[in-house]
């Protein structure tokens, strides 16, 4: 499944991550020789944590489309853990849960593998949908019966949903592009990550207007806006990997861009509702795996139906 | 099955409990005013599940977890083969019999022999698990006269959060959620400190250690 793209863009990454590696190491003996500096602590954090990813990725690929999607599937267990571990629930909605982790999940990616785009488009927000609520209602428990049910549904949309969308790139079929969708994977993820980390260096350099001061403090205007432009800039000089032209990626990498954003608004406001920092503790003291994928989590299926609508013959 | 296979058998089973327990409820050690150092300890914690010793063990460093003890009741560990291999041969547990009239041996003597063996000890001083709506059943005991019987050993709560939520009393199937252990500052019987108060100590100084979210 490899391309020589996939090849040259992992190789960039690679090159980026151990510039970034460098500078975090200097940074580190510079400001924070034994671990006073939370910044550098932080900054450091984060990019272990995508090397981690981008060698999780690589593995991924050179696996093939099933060990692709395997991968999407384990990281929607791991976020649906973590979701499920905030919302209400009751013992009535036990069986309810067990069915979210071992029926519908592993079902969606059966669906996703098995190229049924009928089912994996329907199954979560139909079936699931209607019959679900129906394991809970069962029990006869009917405290907080709508506030348990929408929670429960919510998990499923965001961890398996939507995350599902991103190994479905994969089969997307595109007239010039065959055998090489998985750039669409390495592209969106790439576009996004780097709005964010761009968005997290601009707002700590020149950052001073709050966006919702109420939500996230460390959302700026000036971060945000050079962010994006940053990553629309990339994003677009990289358009002849991708099947878009100039200008087509360019409106792309924007629409990922803002998607990724409002995945990074909407899930703080979920984590200030629940009172919690983090949505988990996957990588030791600096968050869960929802905190690492909220952006991609928005842009994934708005990128994939944008794609198949105006791109892909399927 | 000879002793050698057994002590091999008794790793890999431990092992694959403990990454069985990671994978269900990813848990996350909180060590609030003590560190995990190798130091002799009689971890004691609120009792919801069987896999509530489990957890803990999960969590504490190898070294650590070697000389770590659970404390548990001979009268459910030893009903079956499987269960018998697990309580002694997997977890080396101290095992207690709950039913006064059938004891062979004094149960604060057998946890005091371990301590005076080198061993911690993880102790759940509610004597059973906790399926009512109250945080923690009263406790038994047993806490008090291990405390009175070695006084110098560290005593440290251990609140052990979601683990409930996961595995409900009398459901089969559990449910993946993420479980924190806190582990508190450690306490001593004070002098002249009768059994209801120090009890109740144990117990607040438990409690006080539930996360925010969960009051």
């Amino acid at each position: 499944m490899t391309s020589p793209h996939l090849l040259w863009l992992l190789s960039g990454i690679g090159g980026i991550l151990i510039l970034a590696s460098i500078i975090g190491e200097i940074l580190r003996l510079r400001l924070s020789p034994s671990g006073e500096n939370p910044v550098v602590e932080n900054l450091n954090a984060r990019i272990t944590a995508w090397w981690v990813m981008v060698i999780l990725l690589a593995i991924a690929f050179v696996a093939g489309k099933a060990g692709v999607v395997l991968l999407f599937a384990l990281a929607s267990f791991a976020a649906l853990r973590e979701f499920l571990t905030l919302t209400t629930h009751n013992r009535a909605d036990h069986w309810s849960l067990v069915a979210c982790f071992f029926v519908v999940l592993p079902l969606q990616y059966i669906f996703v593998l098995t190229d049924l785009y009928g089912m994996y488009a329907v199954f979560i927000p139909v079936y699931v949908f209607l019959l679900l609520p129906v394991l809970s209602a069962l029990r006869g428990d009917t405290r907080d019966f709508l506030v348990r049910v929408s929670e429960t549904q919510w998990a499923l949309m965001i961890c398996v949903y939507c995350v599902s969308h991103v190994p479905a790139l994969l089969y997307l079929r595109i007239p010039g592009f065959e055998g090489r969708t998985v750039m669409l994977i390495a592209y969106l993820i790439f576009v996004v990550q780097l709005s964010d980390v761009m968005q997290y260096v601009w707002g700590k350099l020149l950052g001073r207007t709050p966006i919702a001061p109420s939500l996230s403090p460390s959302k700026t205007w000036e971060g945000f806006i050079l962010g994006a432009l940053t990553a629309v800039a990339v994003g677009t000089s990289l358009w002849w990997m991708t099947p878009f032209s100039m200008l087509q990626a360019a409106a792309m990498c924007l629409l990922l861009t803002m998607m990724g954003f409002f995945g990074g608004l909407v899930m703080s406001a979920i984590k200030r509702d629940r009172g919690v920092k983090d949505w988990g503790h996957l990588i030791a003291g600096h968050g869960g795996f929802i905190d690492r994928l909220d952006s991609v989590i928005f842009a994934a299926p708005i990128f994939f139906h944008v794609t198949r609508y105006f791109w892909s013959l399927t | 099955m000879s002793p050698a296979l057994r002590s091999i058998a008794a790793l890999a089973v431990g092992q694959a409990i403990s990454v069985f327990a990671r994978f269900m409820t990813a848990p996350r050690a909180i060590w609030q005013g003590i560190e995990p150092v190798p130091k002799q300890r009689v971890y004691f914690a609120n009792h919801s599940s069987n896999g509530d010793f489990v957890l803990i063990w999960t969590v504490l460093p190898a070294a650590m977890r070697r000389q770590t003890r659970p404390v548990a009741a001979l009268d459910y560990w030893l009903t079956s083969p499987l269960r018998a291999f697990i309580g002694r041969a997997v977890f080396n547990a101290v095992l207690i019999d709950r039913r006064p009239e059938n004891r062979a041996e004094d149960p604060v003597a057998q946890m005091a022999a371990a301590l005076d063996a080198g061993s911690s000890l993880i102790l759940f001083p509610e004597g059973q698990r906790n399926s009512a709506e109250a945080p923690l059943l009263p406790f038994k005991s047993g806490l008090y006269h291990l405390a009175s019987a070695r006084p110098s050993v560290d005593l440290v709560p251990v609140w052990i959060a979601n683990l409930n939520k996961v595995m409900p009393k009398g459901e089969i199937i559990p449910v993946p959620l993420i479980c924190t252990l806190t582990f508190g500052t450690p306490m001593h019987l004070a002098p002249g400190e009768d059994k209801p108060a120090f009890l109740g100590r144990a117990a607040a100084t438990l409690l006080a250690l539930r996360p925010k979210a969960q009051e």
